[in-house]
């Protein structure tokens, strides 16, 4: 059974590093090696990967001037960064030695397996900490185009049901942060207890179709958790009377 | 392998209606493709998007079984 906390692997001055703050470091280290290799071989006729990474971010943009017409220079850079951060972060869980090469560490008199590396976003931390960022710079984006007066006039209000209104929605802010963060950790927490499971029954081949599920689960709640983010800075960040035009 | 019957109860109680959900969105979905061919490359990502909305309740009480 894989623990709902991460394991402490060494401390730092005090800074405790844990096994998914490895993994983060990992996944960092190669997005950061892939952006500087493409960007060294950049050329008008693109190679494979370039030809790749140009397929993608045009559909991204694409996407992302539908439903933000204006502001899609604002809004797109962080709908890329989340995607390709967590679908790196959530696919690198399924490589081998993720999860099974560690040490035995003696709790309480019985013996429990600590991992070398484990998940990145399988830890609650690194997920409430993306949602935080999502929301932080959401609101600071409203900010920044409304004017604080434009913002604060999208909560309260004279008018006494559009300041119930806007009570709702304060309190729908708080629940963005919930939802987007347990949504992830849930789906990649609980593939990692699936497949522990069934290594652990069959090692061999029953595995390979969770490990499938699991791929697809990686892009699909990446790509969830940047068009939400996308889909909430373009509707805070479009000014408030806009709406009451039609 | 210990079992724990909380657990279980909340996960399978928590499970029935966003199940249900993403049944009615999946079918609604299905018919208006099969209406209209060449939506299918507006009408997936929405669909993706609601599904994976819909999941997320599943996902909570999934999470609350676990520390049971």
């Amino acid at each position: 059974m894989v623990s709902l906390e991460s394991e402490i692997i060494f401390s730092v001055f005090g800074a405790k590093i844990t096994n998914t703050i490895i993994a983060t470091i990992f996944v960092d280290a190669i997005l950061i090696f892939l952006t500087f290799y493409i960007k060294r071989n950049i050329s008008v006729i693109p190679g494979k990967i370039q030809n790749m990474a140009e397929a993608l971010i045009a559909y991204f943009y694409d996407l992302t001037k539908q439903i933000a017409e204006k502001y899609t220079s604002v809004i797109f850079p962080w709908f890329a960064s989340f995607f390709i951060f967590i679908f790196a972060a959530n696919i690198m869980a399924l490589l081998p030695g993720f999860g099974t090469l560690g040490f035995f560490h003696v709790i309480d008199g019985h013996k429990e397996f600590v991992p070398v590396l484990r998940g990145a976003t399988s830890d609650f931390n690194t997920t409430l900490a993306l949602a935080t960022v999502s929301l932080g710079a959401t609101h600071i984006l409203a900010i920044k185009y409304n004017g604080i007066i434009g913002y604060i006039k999208k909560f309260v209000s004279f008018n006494p049901i559009l300041l119930f209104v806007g009570i709702l929605e304060l309190v729908s802010e708080f629940t963005k942060l919930i939802s987007l963060s347990f949504r992830l950790f849930g789906n990649i927490y609980a593939g990692e207890v699936v497949l522990v499971t069934i290594s652990s029954l069959a090692a061999f081949i029953a595995p390979i179709p969770f490990l499938l599920l699991e791929s697809i689960v990686a892009l699909v709640q990446a790509l969830v958790f940047a068009m939400l983010t996308m889909v909430f800075m373009s509707i805070l960040i479009k000014p408030h009377h806009a709406e009451g035009g039609e | 392998m210990e079992f724990s019957i909380t657990g279980g109860l909340i996960v399978a109680l928590g499970g029935i209606f966003p199940a249900f959900a993403i049944a009615a969105i999946g079918y609604k979905a299905m018919e208006s493709i099969g209406r209209n061919p060449e939506s299918s490359s507006r009408i997936l990502p929405a669909m993706l998007l609601g599904m994976a909305f819909a999941e997320a309740i599943a996902i909570y009480s999934l999470i609350l079984a676990f520390t049971k």
